[in-house]
């Protein structure tokens, strides 16, 4: 069995306040593992986004404990967290949130320049990253310029130039065609296989199924299914638009 | 390089509306203050410029006289005491006042008359551009400043007026020499002032002494102090400052320039601190995104603050040059803005204080909001 990076177990998250109140997430045990791919599906409103914070340290969950590649994240302070973010994460979102007055290149650099990794190697780095998702052409472009799949690619080389040990991704191909949405998940799952990094990512569209090594679904706040490296698209329909 | 800087930058210069709205505020804010400041030297400058011009290293006043314009008078007697005391090179005595000057026209207008004795050449006209001031010593010979004119009802030497009733011939002419309290100064020689001022010969205003070269400054200070009684003895520069605090700070202008200055900055800060919370507002979620990527809340700070430090400077940098122009426009008139060296360097360390506390309201903002709710939409 692979390394283990995020051990998180009994988690439960209430959000909002008074009659706001909403348990987003009821009790949740997930091990995500490095070289894994795994996809986690639902409905919408069942906690995706939720769990996905909580496990990526954006999130304090309300009880249970996690544990980010060794650290236990219950009582570290906010800073702590952001070091933990910083040394063993990296996100990517539905919306790419790039930063719309820097280029390309400038993107990915931002995520060592807070490393405090300057300089002409992080020039460097941050193209050589921008080229593993295939925009080394784009790296003057401002996200303006470029289209919805090539700033999703930016934004996922800007999560992974860092060398993150876990990759978190909410539902990044939700705004993107087929193919844009499929040579994004192969980056994704790339990331895992080759790169020997544990992947999460959300998604509502049944046609990634096929890329993960393991789907978790989660309904209500609780997960329906945590069978580990289950090869479950094996039982999937072949009608999948995003064959790998 | 640290992408700190290009992310402020361009986080600044995103938005031109509000950038140029900011500028116009630090500006706004810079310059007054400047021309507060500068007022203050300037009149700071302006109130000494007799005491600047006499040639005296002590000065003997009656008890109690707050400036150089101050009516009161001592006993000339004092004069010959002062002059026995070893290392005095020479005593003279000054009178001055106001008094009444009668155009041509007939129109009567206050001046001020600066009488020192000529021969000892201690207080004398300077910035002459026109005549000889020897011809002071003529009867009814005065010098006044070109940029009186108008006031004074006289065109060139030559031209005639009356002093308390007599008759005076303009002998040379100076150029800017001017006075703060915009009562022209005529200088005229000592027998005269007395006249004009209606000073009786036994009384001066002051006495000016001027040590010998070997004298000990502060030994013939006190041999002339226990000479002269109840009169006091001043040092130039301490006679300089007690005149510079009377007008500034004893007539209440200078707490008025500092008010107005006060004002400036604190204007300014709102400006600042809005448009800098404005522009951090609309950033929040790329703020967050940096939470996300796991960047110290110091690397927000950072850009903050560096955004508050560009603004600062190109404000700054703006604002100097509204000042030189203004110091420029200024120049001749009788209360001209003074901006030394050093205002300007106080200046651009106000400006960056003021910008940087502008940005702890954005900061304060920025760490409020929890960076997981962009996410969550
Ligand atoms: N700030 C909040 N206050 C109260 N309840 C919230 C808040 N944010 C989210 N919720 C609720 O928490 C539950 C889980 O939300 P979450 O965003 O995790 O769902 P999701 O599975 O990601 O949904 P989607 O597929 O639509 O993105 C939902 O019922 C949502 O309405
Ligand atoms: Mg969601």
């Amino acid at each position: 069995m692979n390394e283990i990076i995020i051990e998180a177990t009994g988690i439960k998250k209430t959000l909002g306040r008074g009659a706001g109140e909403v348990k987003a997430l009821r009790g949740i045990d997930l091990t995500l593992r490095r070289g894994e791919f795994t996809l986690l599906m639902g409905p919408s409103g069942s906690g995706k986004t939720t769990l996905l914070l909580v496990l990526g340290c954006m999130l304090a969950p309300s009880s249970g404990t996690l544990t980010v590649c060794g650290t236990r994240t219950s009582g570290v302070d906010k800073e702590g967290l952001a070091r933990i973010r910083r040394d063993h994460i990296g996100f990517v979102f539905q919306s790419y949130h790039l930063f719309p007055t820097l280029t390309a290149a400038q993107n990915v650099q931002l995520a060592l320049d807070i490393r405090h990794e300057r300089g002409r190697k992080a020039g460097k780095r941050a193209r050589e990253a921008l080229n593993l998702v295939g925009l080394e052409q784009k790296a003057d472009t401002l996200p303006g310029e470029l289209s919805g799949g090539e700033q999703q690619r930016v934004a996922i080389a800007r999560a992974f130039v860092a060398n993150p040990s876990v990759i978190l991704a909410d539902e990044p191909t939700a705004a993107l065609d087929g193919n844009n949405g499929r040579s994004i998940m192969r980056i994704l799952a790339d990331a895992a296989h080759q790169r020997e990094r544990a992947v999460l990512v959300v998604t509502h569209d049944p046609r990634v199924i096929p890329f993960a090594d393991r789907i978790v679904e989660i309904e209500d706040g609780l997960l329906v299914d945590t069978g580990s490296g289950e090869p479950e698209r094996l039982h999937l329909p072949k009608t999948a638009a995003f064959r790998p | 390089m640290s992408l700190v800087p290009t992310l402020a930058s361009r986080n600044l210069f995103h938005d031109r509306l509000r950038f140029v709205a900011t500028l116009v505020g630090i500006v706004f804010s810079v310059v007054l203050v400047m021309i507060q400041m500068g007022l203050f030297l300037g009149f700071g400058r302006m109130v000494t410029t007799m005491i600047d011009h006499a040639s005296a290293d002590l000065w003997v006043l009656p008890k109690g006289a707050k400036c150089f314009e101050d009516p009161s008078l001592l006993d000339a007697k004092l004069r010959d005491k002062v002059a026995s005391v070893d290392g005095v090179a020479s005593v003279v005595p000054l009178v001055i006042g106001f008094s009444d000057w009668r155009l041509e026209s007939g129109e009567l207008t206050p001046v001020f008359v600066v009488g020192a004795d000529l021969r000892d050449r201690s207080l004398e006209p300077w910035n002459v551009v026109e005549g000889d001031v020897r011809a002071l010593s003529q009867s009814g010979a005065v010098v006044v400043d070109r940029s009186y004119y108008d006031r004074l009802g006289v065109s060139k030497i030559g031209s005639t007026a009356e002093i308390r009733g007599r008759r005076v011939k303009v002998v040379a002419l100076t150029d800017g020499i001017r006075s703060f309290t915009t009562t022209p100064y005529v200088f005229v020689d000592l027998k005269n002032a007395r006249t004009y001022t209606g000073t009786f010969p036994d009384r001066a205003s002051d006495l000016l002494v001027r040590l010998k070269p070997d004298a000990d400054r502060d030994t013939v200070l006190k041999a002339v102090r226990a000479q002269v009684g109840e009169h006091e003895v001043l040092t130039t520069d301490e006679f300089r400052s007690r005149s510079r605090s009377f007008w500034l700070f004893g007539t209440g202008a200078g707490a008025a320039l500092f008010a107005g200055a006060l004002l400036g900055v604190i204007v300014g800060t709102v400006i600042v601190a809005q448009t800098l919370y404005s522009s951090t507002k609309d950033h929040l979620s790329e703020f967050a995104t940096l939470r996300a990527m796991g960047s110290s809340n110091g690397y927000i700070y950072r850009v903050i603050i560096y955004q508050a430090l560009l603004n600062a400077i190109i404000g700054f940098i703006i604002a100097t040059a509204i000042g030189a122009v203004v110091v420029e426009m200024t120049a001749k008139s009788a209360l001209p803005i003074v901006i030394t060296p050093w205002l300007i360097a106080a200046l651009f360390v106000l400006t960056v204080v003021m910008c940087v506390a502008s940005a702890i309201g954005a900061i304060v903002r920025v760490v409020r909001i929890d960076p997981a709710t962009v996410f969550m939409r």
